[in-house]
């Protein structure tokens, strides 16, 4: 965790130019607001263990296949449906492929996908955010798109995009890219309205404080004040909003694969293994766990992190 | 009030217009083509004429309006000149599901009471476990009871249905005795007429599991809200001076706090009740529950339009009501926020 906040903090906290922000850091680190932060999320348990076993997932589904180098693919029909074994620790399936090598190919899906959406809905709320929050001639227009998009019902309008855009996409992408991009762009434009309110909502506060009253009399122009001054300082709302959107995304691509309107048959993700599991619950239970226990630990781990990080940043809990 | 809420009854108007014309653009994009099942001997220019009588021969914009018109005011006759007897129905075609050739309505209508037996009672019985639990939780802060309440409430959040729903039916359906108490069923049956005790229990067990699921997450969200709420307003001045005033801890508690905290959580729980029927698509689908979820799913599968239009603008008429009612309520309940 110590990587991913330092050098985003550097920058982000002073909106002084970046020479002076890498020069605070490295004569003296100590009382950057982001170590105030840091230390805080240290005291909160659950926070830093949900965020060692989030790295502990991610690590293990990106580099396990190179080590675990069974091709997740290969079907040994003579040795299906084994339990775990030492040649399987997780077991096989009904076509004899290794459940350890599906499950880090499906977590791979599973979690680009959560990072990705997470990703868009981010870039998008933020936005509609700042843009309605800073200039008031558009902020009705567009808390009127968030409300309506707020009153969609989400998870059925989910399904109904991926039935349609599915051939075209799939045709002009190839089956795996097609769905994969469909996927991110449906959950990110159906999961960005709560950032936008936040971030509005702070921009809003930011606006008649006095650093931007002085940034501006000596002229700053909207596009540099909203990058130099205003998007530093909505940062924390942000990264909460982030690690949020990384859980509500890989739980409704999930979702749609568990449903059968995820990714195609032979392309492993934990959803996927989950559905193809439920067939076969009453003879090997074990099956349905391992893909359930990773949906539900790593978005377990990701929501306390969200907690801890919430708990960080706000400064009337962290002054305790 | 009233011009508060009348102002709200008005700006919901053209959102669910808006709303209709991107569901109905949406779909209307749909690959699917309602002859492609009918056999291949049909000549194409019969084929042409079947379509025709569909509705798909005219323009995209006559179509919506003539969609929306049935939709909005062709429907809603026919229901009413049902119950009420007082005037013929109207002229107009009823809305024809393209998979099982009859009125869409009808069949939503068939299937509505076992979704809101499944959804409505689990959301009531995750409210009843919820508001107690952030009660508690609240007023012993950082005790035993609250720490366990935040990890439950933490895993009903991280737990989704599709894993707890399979995890309830591998426990209690798959490796209980048949025999046992503990057994229950993981197919919710819909021919079962409860005219008996027997009956009665029946349903009863088979509503035990979705039901459970349901109510797990509902409980975990409320219940944080109403932790949050409490806390909130635990600190506040008037609660001092209460207690100063000698009064006894559980009035203060159950009187002041608790009345002044369920403003946010009773809008809470209103915004929650349209989602609810979002989530229970998953629910109905693993437990076969054949509610409008699962005639959702069924109709998004078949490429039927005219059901996944109507499903789908119900959810978001629903969604727009409640949005609506938790305003209202918020207005009653709290007099500071009105805005007239």
């Amino acid at each position: 965790m110590t990587d991913p906040v330092e050098p985003a903090a550097a920058g982000a906290a002073n909106p002084a130019p970046p020479a002076l922000s890498e020069d605070t850091r490295a004569d003296a680190p100590a009382r950057n607001q982001w170590w105030d932060v840091w230390d805080q999320f240290k005291t909160h348990k659950g926070a830093v263990m949900g965020a060692s076993f989030f790295i502990f997932v991610v690590a293990a589904v990106y580099i396990g296949p190179y080590i675990w180098t069974i091709d997740p693919t290969y079907i040994d029909i003579r040795a299906r449906n084994q339990g775990p074994t030492w040649a399987h620790p997780f077991g096989t399936d009904q076509l004899g492929r290794d459940m350890l090598a599906r499950m880090m190919a499906g977590g791979q899906t599973s979690i680009s996908v959560g990072l990705t959406a997470m990703a868009l809905a981010l870039f998008l709320g933020t936005l509609v955010g700042v843009l309605a929050g800073y200039f008031k001639r558009i902020d009705g227009l567009l808390m009127r798109l968030t409300d309506l998009f707020l009153a969609l019902p989400l998870l059925p309008l989910l399904l109904v995009m991926v039935m349609l855009f599915r051939q075209p996409l799939s045709a002009s992408f190839g089956p795996e890219t097609g769905i994969f991009i469909l996927i991110v762009v449906a959950i990110g434009i159906t999961s960005w309205m709560p950032t936008a309110r936040i971030v509005r909502g702070d921009v809003l506060a930011l606006k008649e404080r006095e650093f931007v009253l002085a940034a501006r009399s000596i002229g700053t122009r909207p596009g540099r004040m909203i990058l130099r001054h205003v998007l530093p300082n909505v940062m924390s709302p942000i990264m909460v909003s982030a690690t949020l959107g990384i859980a509500t995304a890989i739980i409704t691509e999930s979702a749609l694969s568990f449903l059968g309107l995820g990714f195609p048959p032979d392309f492993p993700t934990w959803g996927r293994l989950l559905f193809d599991a439920t067939d076969f619950m009453q003879q090997h239970p074990e099956r349905v766990m391992w893909p359930g226990l990773a949906i539900s630990l790593t978005v377990l781990s990701v929501n306390y992190m969200g907690d801890g990080l919430r708990d960080a940043l706000d400064p009337r809990i962290r002054g305790l | 009030m009233l011009t508060y809420t009348i102002r709200r009854l008005l700006t919901a108007i053209p959102t669910l217009i808006f709303i209709s014309l991107i569901i109905f653009l949406l779909l209307d994009m749909a690959p699917g083509d309602p002859t492609a099942q009918l056999p291949l001997t049909i000549p194409p220019e019969v084929r042409e004429q079947i379509r025709q009588s569909l509705g798909l021969g005219e323009p995209v914009h006559i179509r919506y309006l003539l969609w929306l018109k049935q939709m909005m005011w062709s429907e809603p006759m026919f229901y009413l000149s049902q119950a009420t007897g007082w005037f013929d129905p109207p002229e107009t075609a009823r809305l024809i599901s393209w998979q099982t050739r009859a009125p869409v309505m009808d069949t939503i209508f068939e299937r509505l009471p076992q979704t809101i037996m499944v959804v409505g009672l689990s959301y009531v019985v995750g409210v009843l476990i919820a508001l107690p639990i952030g009660i508690i939780s609240a007023y012993k802060q950082y005790s035993v009871f609250d720490q366990t309440g935040t990890f439950v409430s933490m895993i009903g959040f991280s737990i989704p249905p599709f894993f707890s729903g399979v995890l309830m039916i591998i426990i209690f359906s798959v490796s209980m005795d048949r025999d046992s108490f503990w057994w229950f069923p993981s197919i919710y049956d819909t021919t079962l007429v409860v005219d008996s005790w027997e009956t009665f229990k029946t349903q009863v067990r088979q509503m035990v599991l979705p039901v459970m699921v349901l109510a797990l997450q509902t409980t975990a969200q409320i219940s944080r809200f109403m932790r949050a709420s409490m806390l909130d307003n635990l600190n506040q001045d008037y609660v001092r001076t209460a207690r100063a005033k000698g009064m006894t801890e559980s009035v203060v508690v159950l009187k002041h706090v608790l009345r002044n905290s369920m403003i946010p959580v009773v809008t809470v729980i209103a915004l929650g009740i349209p989602a609810i029927f979002g989530g229970a698509i998953i629910t109905e689908q693993i437990f076969k529950v054949n509610g409008i979820g699962q005639f959702l799913i069924v109709s998004i599968q078949a490429s039927d339009v005219p059901s996944v239009q109507t499903l789908t603008f119900i959810f978001a008429v629903l969604i727009v009501f409640f949005n609506l009612i938790a305003d209202i309520l918020y207005g009653i309940l709290d007099p500071r926020i009105r805005y007239d």
